[in-house]
């Protein structure tokens, strides 16, 4: 019987990807093992082998193709015995109607949970580009990894240390290309020994570079949290403002895509609570550019919170040639006068995509990316609650101690008489993120919620 | 590298020499037949190694050029163990590890009149390491790094004793303005740099240091200071995996004083001998005697020059010994005072340089000359630190951050 060979996916958040080589062609005999086709995600070209034996029947998508979703059948295997040429195509699964789709959609597992965080609406121009600015669209993978670029041409300090950031091209490929223009004493790859690493880096700032230490995760982290705050935040304070530690800790932070609790984590919470540190959060690629040039300039630690499903996100980048953005800054994603939601990281494109829904209900919301989640902008949050009057907190991370707390705290000890409405908090479920699909969707903030609690808070 | 070039050459001399504290035959036969021994179905050959005799000539041969690096400074120590000094250079140690026993002294001191507060760590009997070790480096361009247990380092590396003595008693002057205290002290102007109150983390720091002075290749060694307790952290052999993968600049010195704060380092170590700690990293090994500064001075000279011929770390162990408790209020119980009394007397690094200078003809009258000089520098600092002004209220909120957002 024929076999179907479809479309594989390549990484946790693989949904789609280009098929950039078939290695095979119509007729030819292929065995287990035997390498098919290249495809290309967006981090990186993978081999796709085959692991049944047959003659090669049908190719079905073309070599060249982009946005090849995840599934679908791209070629067919005759079987033993089955005569190659006489194999006909499947039909296309897209054909099925509607109705036919939506009963099987019940029977099939759940996609994974984080489908919930995906968001396309496009962000505006941030307040701090110049009027008449040329814009290019770029992900925001590529808008970090051109800040880093940028900053070591521009200071031979500035270096680049961390697991797989050099030869393998970065984990998340951040720092692809970096290798090829700086070379290896700029781009360092360590061994797997976070706590050890976090230590040199924070030296090495104390003497005088200005490191980017690159965490895998911000989960791997943990095992380095001594160095992000005993030694590099506490240091420029013990030593009455003597030695200065100018470091930058980055990577993807909060939850991945199907990879259970110990690699889903936002870590946003436990950084601000520290004083000495900086911790910056950005959603979009404009800002992810701008605020990690500003973190390396920076004379203070920073923490360097990414997130993995926003890296392949393409979003709008101002062209010009010195993006640098200002640390401590909100920035309004959203003007409206009926109610504010405040959010930072992936929960914006949540903030926002809740904001055109409740517009269509006549609710007019404003949305506020905190960016920097120390020092916390509180006047921008109090301004547009002066304004609105009530206030959601839309955040993907625990509830209990988050940056939602320390909000509705804020909200509550300066902005009492402003409340309409008591402040509510919407996150992630209080549990470790599970694993199975429908779990991790049921733990994992999404839109909805958003919109609840916004309709909450005005009495709707 | 006068010394290397002459070592390996004469490799094949020093083939048999192994003193009894380094690697014996039998250890080293075992360490380079085991992973042999495994490939065969995974099976530890220990009937085998019952019988290192039987295969020496072959596997000895092979280890002993395997090893040499790892106990080629020893060797060359342990072939000229001690500096010669001047009359002069003898004095001036002399007189720092003087100072550093009468500052301690008065801080302790003052520790008891409740001047003082929290935590604070002395170095008393100590001495020798720290004046010993820093005699030998450059301080234009080396760098230091150590625990909490830091003023005597401070007093070696030549910062003023008020500053030291003023952050003590938490006040404005002091080096960190009284925001840092007994642990946490920095010159960066002296290319000290701490001072760390987290056990073991100033060797992972300390690699960093390393790293700079190799990323800037301005010929500068980072001396990373730790305790036998810090000694069993983890951070500390990621920090040798990479310094010694990386051939970072550094020495890293083990002060093994014997007490993990009340832990005798037999109940808290499996391997005792400290230096043989950098093996599985081939970073060669060195065990000093600490309590004499002029071996610690000539030991200092054969890791530095190992190290800055840029072949990468050196683990010097420096066995010395703590006459006080751990910190301020430690009793000490887990020791006897027989213990301390026998090293007091016997080993004592200020008595065995008095001896000495006075051997070289130095008169009790100058040795009285310095002591009393030393003294009222140590009261002035006292005196400074007593009667400086607490920092001022606004301080409170100053050094948080550098810049402002």
């Amino acid at each position: 019987m024929a076999i179907e060979l479809k479309m594989p996916a390549l990484s946790p958040t693989m949904e789609e990807g280009k098929l950039a080589k078939w290695l095979v062609k119509e007729g030819d005999e292929v065995s287990s093992g035997d390498i098919l086709a290249e495809i290309e995600t967006d981090k990186a070209t993978m081999e796709f082998e085959s692991i049944d034996e047959g003659i090669v029947g049908k190719i079905l998508v073309a070599e060249g193709t982009e946005g090849v979703k995840v599934g679908t059948v791209i070629a067919v295997l005759a079987g033993e015995g089955e005569d190659a040429s006489s194999i006909e195509a499947p039909a296309a699964k897209t054909e099925e109607p509607k109705a036919e789709a939506a009963s099987e959609e019940e029977k099939k597992p759940a996609e994974s949970g984080t489908a919930n965080l995906a968001s396309d609406i496009k962000t505006p121009r941030g307040p701090e580009v110049p009027h008449g600015t040329n814009m290019k669209t770029s992900t925001v993978r590529d808008a970090l990894r051109d800040a880093m670029a940028e900053e070591m041409r521009r200071d031979d300090r500035v270096f680049v240390m961390g697991e797989e950031v050099a030869e393998y091209q970065g984990a998340y490929k951040v720092t692809q290309g970096l290798l090829a223009e700086f070379g290896p004493t700029r781009v360092i790859d360590t061994p797997i020994t976070e706590y050890g690493f976090a230590g040199i880096g924070t030296g090495a700032a104390m003497g005088g570079l200005r490191p980017v230490i690159e965490f895998m995760t911000f989960n791997f982290a943990m095992q380095a949290i001594d160095h992000i705050i005993n030694s590099a935040a506490k240091t420029n304070y013990m030593s009455g403002g003597q030695m200065r530690c100018p470091i930058v800790f980055r990577g993807p932070n909060g939850a991945a895509s199907r990879v259970g609790a110990q690699h889903s984590q936002n870590y946003g919470p436990w950084y601000a609570n520290v004083p000495g540190l900086v911790v910056i959060a950005p959603y979009d690629a404009s800002d992810a550019k701008g605020l990690l040039k500003a973190a390396i300039r920076s004379d203070d630690p920073v923490v360097f919170l990414e997130n993995e499903l926003i890296y392949g996100r393409s979003f709008e980048l101002p062209e010009l040639d010195d993006h640098v953005l200002p640390i401590g800054k909100a920035r309004v994603m959203r003007e409206g006068k009926d109610v504010t939601i405040v959010s930072y990281s992936i929960g914006v494109g949540l903030a926002l995509e809740a904001a055109e829904t409740l517009a269509e209900e006549g609710i007019d919301v404003e949305v506020i990316d905190l960016r920097t989640l120390r020092p916390l902008d509180k006047e921008t949050v109090l301004a547009s609650l002066a304004k609105t009057n009530r206030l959601v907190v839309a955040e993907e991370g625990f509830p209990v101690c988050s940056i939602a707390s320390e909000i509705s705290a804020i909200c509550m000890e300066e902005g009492f008489d402003d409340l309409d409405a008591p402040v509510v908090r919407v996150c992630n479920e209080d549990v470790p993120l599970p694993y199975a699909a429908n779990l991790e969707k049921l733990a994992l903030i999404d839109a909805k919620r958003v919109v609840e609690a916004v309709k909450k808070v005005c009495y709707r | 590298m006068p010394i290397f070039a002459n070592l390996v050459a004469k490799k094949s001399t020093f083939a048999g020499q192994f003193r009894s504290s380094a690697l014996s035959l039998f250890e080293r036969r075992s360490y380079t037949a085991l992973p042999n021994d495994r490939t065969n179905d995974g099976k530890q050959a220990l009937p085998k190694a019952k019988n290192p005799v039987a295969e020496t000539a072959t596997v000895a041969d092979a280890s002993t050029d395997e090893d040499f690096a790892l106990h080629s400074l020893q060797t060359a120590l342990d072939a000229d163990k001690r500096y010669e000094p001047s009359k002069e250079e003898l004095l001036h140690l002399y007189e720092q590890m003087l100072l550093i026993r009468r500052f301690e002294e008065k801080a302790g001191q003052l520790y008891g009149l409740g001047l003082i507060g929290g935590f604070c760590h002395l170095y008393i009997g100590q001495e020798a390491v720290a004046v010993g070790l820093q005699s030998a480096l450059d301080s234009a361009k080396d760098s230091v790094i150590t625990g909490y247990r830091d003023h005597g380092h401070m007093l070696a590396y030549g910062i003023d004793p008020k500053v030291i003595m003023a952050e003590l008693t938490g006040r404005e002057a002091g080096i960190s303005k009284g925001k840092g205290g007994s642990m946490h002290m920095f010159s960066v102007e002296h290319r000290f740099y701490g001072g760390h109150g987290i056990v073991g983390a100033q060797v992972s720091l300390g690699a960093g240091l390393a790293f700079a002075h190799k990323y800037r290749e301005d010929g500068g060694v980072a001396m990373a200071y730790f305790g036998d307790g810090a000694a069993n952290q983890g951070q500390v052999y990621e920090s040798f995996n990479m310094a010694a993968l990386w051939k970072l600049p550094i020495i890293f010195v083990i002060e093994n004083n014997g007490y993990a704060m009340g832990t005798a380092v037999k109940r808290g170590s499996a391997e005792t001998h400290f230096h043989r700690r950098g093996t599985a990293f081939r970073i060669p090994g060195m065990s000093v005697d600490g309590m004499d500064v002029l071996e610690v001075r000539k030991a200092a000279e054969v890791a530095l020059e190992y190290v800055r011929g840029g072949n990468g770390p050196v683990l010097m162990e420096l066995n010395t010994y703590r006459y006080r408790g751990h910190s301020m209020s430690d009793p000490a119980k887990y020791r006897s005072r027989e213990e301390v009394q026998d090293v007091r007397e016997k080993r004592d690094p200020i008595e065995h340089a008095k001896t000495e200078l006075m051997g070289m003809g130095v008169t009790e009258e100058s040795l009285k000359e310095i002591d009393k000089r030393v003294r009222s520098q140590v009261a002035q600092s006292a005196d400074f630190a007593e009667n400086s002004p607490e920092p001022v209220a606004s301080e409170l909120y100053t050094d948080v951050l550098v810049e402002s957002y």
